[in-house]
């Protein structure tokens, strides 16, 4: 595996994200750039996906439960050639496939509809459970906010993975610390995370979500777990790659101006 | 046949002859399978069986999941926690994604008897019908119910189906044909019709009888598709009656009443009545005593017939 050529790609798909919510004028900047290692890895490594045929049986099913980070799942899509790139300049506007949030009757490779919190973890169960029933070696990712875990329906589909024993899927927590009023532990502790779902009955590996080689680690650790569902609880910086977004709540559904992008892509190319 | 049968009592019968008929159909619920009836299909086919526990939001959004990977999903809880509790997750992880689950909900309306106001629903057809593209079904009783549940476990795509508690009359045959979308009309009259929706409609069969010892002949329909309306059969009994009474087991705010009235409004204004549940909370009691209570009974129908016609009360 080149962790270098990994390393770009999630730099090009940083720069997407921020052209897109650029051009779209609205958006969800933070979580996007927050949970763009951990998409590459999973779209660049870890799924056995086809963009020629995005509906194949076997196939890998990826959930964002946190919809709002719509670009960076249209980023990572459109780079892995779901869909044509420019399609991304429609970010939001009327009549395009890319609604704010996902819609899995619009996009190819968007495998359920979500942006109401909560929602896609528990859709998540229902396909490792139909997987299960189906003998069908596709794996099941979703990926969760931490400010998400304060939803009570994450709850209720966590007990039932670990009572349904669902080692055929991975639940990833983008723990960025931050939601849009401010920081967690301000608004409503969600910690400790880790010991919540263990004690749920959940296999647990907490990483340094933006270190690749360590999400590489665990994804392939999770995949072969057997008798418990694993939950990743990826430790990231919400804005990460862009200064003034980094750890700053208020990027958290805001899009930047246009010289606010320029910065922030000179930034992410390294070129400041 | 028997001359009463609760209609979640047909819902698992239907379970267990569509399990064998579906090897894709899968029934989950939320730890009341014995009340619901699900039970029954549990017994025969446990690997498709799913008990969520009690968690009714994580039931549906489950069941979307499931049917988004090509299931045939009956998902079942108390009509108040289904319709009601998880109405965001049906709206937005069913009806938006256009999963094929079927939101079979049991103990609905006033029936639920002495469980009281907590678990007695008014306001689930009214929510379902709200919904861009959801199917709602309430049968009148076990015959049709039967013949309802396996259409819409033969169709694509998300449905709402009523059921009941208490033991209700059959009125059909099997073989009378019930199909969604298409009102049954059970009797012939021109004074008025009444149009009745789930185990209302055995009251408005007793309410024209009654009426019609008093020389007052009723049309009646059962609609027990509420979405979509069988619009044709509504228009031709506004114009030849010229009168709609409504009666559902159901709050008169959103339901039957007011889909009838919506349509009617806008393409033939018709003087109406509704019989329902008047905008209050329910209580403890025996189903009849609280269908007297409430204003749902025949005796009631009769009374807003008359009221409406203009007839001596």
């Amino acid at each position: 595996m080149d962790i270098n050529k990994l390393c770009q790609t999630a730099e090009e798909i940083r720069c997407s994200i921020i052209d897109e919510i650029k051009t779209a004028g609205s958006g969800h900047p933070g979580g996007s750039l927050s949970a763009t290692d951990i998409m590459t890895v999973l779209y660049y490594y870890a799924m056995n996906i086809d963009p020629e045929n995005p509906h194949k049986w076997d196939r890998d099913k990826f959930v964002l439960s946190k919809g709002h980070a719509a670009p960076v799942l249209y980023a990572t899509l459109a780079h892995k050639g779901f869909f044509p790139i420019e399609m991304l300049q429609t970010l939001r506007k009327i009549n395009s496939k890319l609604q704010g949030h996902p819609d899995m009757n619009k996009v190819p490779g968007v495998e359920m509809s979500t942006g109401s919190l909560g929602q896609g973890f528990s859709a998540s169960i229902g396909m490792a459970l139909a997987g299960r029933l189906d003998h069908n070696p596709g794996r099941i990712y979703v990926l969760l906010g931490d400010g998400e875990l304060q939803e009570g329906i994450v709850w209720e589909a966590a007990m039932a993975a670990g009572h349904y024993k669902l080692d055929n899927m991975t639940a990833i927590v983008d723990w960025n610390g931050l939601q849009i009023d401010g920081w967690n532990d301000d608004v409503m502790t969600v910690k400790p995370i880790g010991s919540k779902f263990s004690s749920f009955g959940w296999n647990v590996i907490e990483i340094d979500g933006h270190k690749i080689p360590e999400i590489i680690k665990a994804l392939d650790e999770a995949k072969n777990y057997k008798g418990k569902p694993t939950v990743i609880v990826a430790k990231t910086h919400k804005g990460k790659g862009v200064s003034f977004m980094e750890d700053n709540a208020d990027w958290h559904g805001k899009a930047p101006g246009e010289d606010e992008a320029k910065i922030a892509i000179e930034e992410l190319r390294g070129e400041k | 046949m028997a001359d009463k049968m609760a209609t979640r009592d047909a819902y698992g019968k239907a379970l267990v002859k569509l399990g064998q008929q579906y090897p894709d159909l899968v029934v989950l619920d939320a730890d009341l399978s014995g009340s619901t009836k699900t039970k029954e299909f549990a017994k025969v086919y446990p690997e498709r069986f799913f008990n969520m526990g009690i968690a009714e939001q994580n039931l549906y959004g489950t069941s979307a999941g499931m049917a988004i990977s090509g299931k045939i999903v009956c998902a079942s809880t108390f009509a108040m926690f289904a319709a009601g509790r998880a109405f965001e997750i049906i709206r937005n992880s069913i009806g938006y994604t256009h999963a094929n689950v079927k939101v079979c909900a049991t103990h609905a309306g006033i029936t639920v008897g002495e469980d009281g106001a907590s678990h007695q629903t008014f306001e689930d057809i009214a929510l379902m019908r709200t919904i861009p593209g959801m199917i709602v079904v309430n049968p009148s009783d076990g015959t049709s119910a039967m013949k309802l549940l396996e259409q819409v476990v033969a169709l694509k795509g998300p449905c709402y189906v009523r059921l009941g508690r208490s033991a209700v009359p059959m009125i059909y045959k099997d073989s009378d044909d019930v199909t969604i979308g298409k009102a049954n009309i059970l009797r012939a009259g021109d004074a008025a019709t009444i149009v009745a929706t789930g185990i209302m409609v055995s009251e408005a069969l007793t309410a024209a009888d009654l009426l019609s010892s008093e020389g007052i002949s009723v049309r009646v329909i059962d609609m027990h598709t509420i979405k979509p309306l069988d619009k044709e059969v509504l228009l031709a009994a506004a114009k030849e009656t010229k009168r709609i009474i409504t009666a559902e087991e159901h709050s008169v705010i959103g339901g039957l009443g007011s889909a009838v009235a919506e349509y009617l409004s806008t393409n033939h204004p018709t003087p109406m009545a509704f019989v329902g549940q008047k905008d209050t909370f329910g209580e403890s009691g025996k189903p009849e005593e609280l269908k007297q209570k409430y204003g749902m009974t025949a005796v009631d129908i009769v009374l807003a017939t008359k009221n409406l016609i203009g007839a001596k009360v």
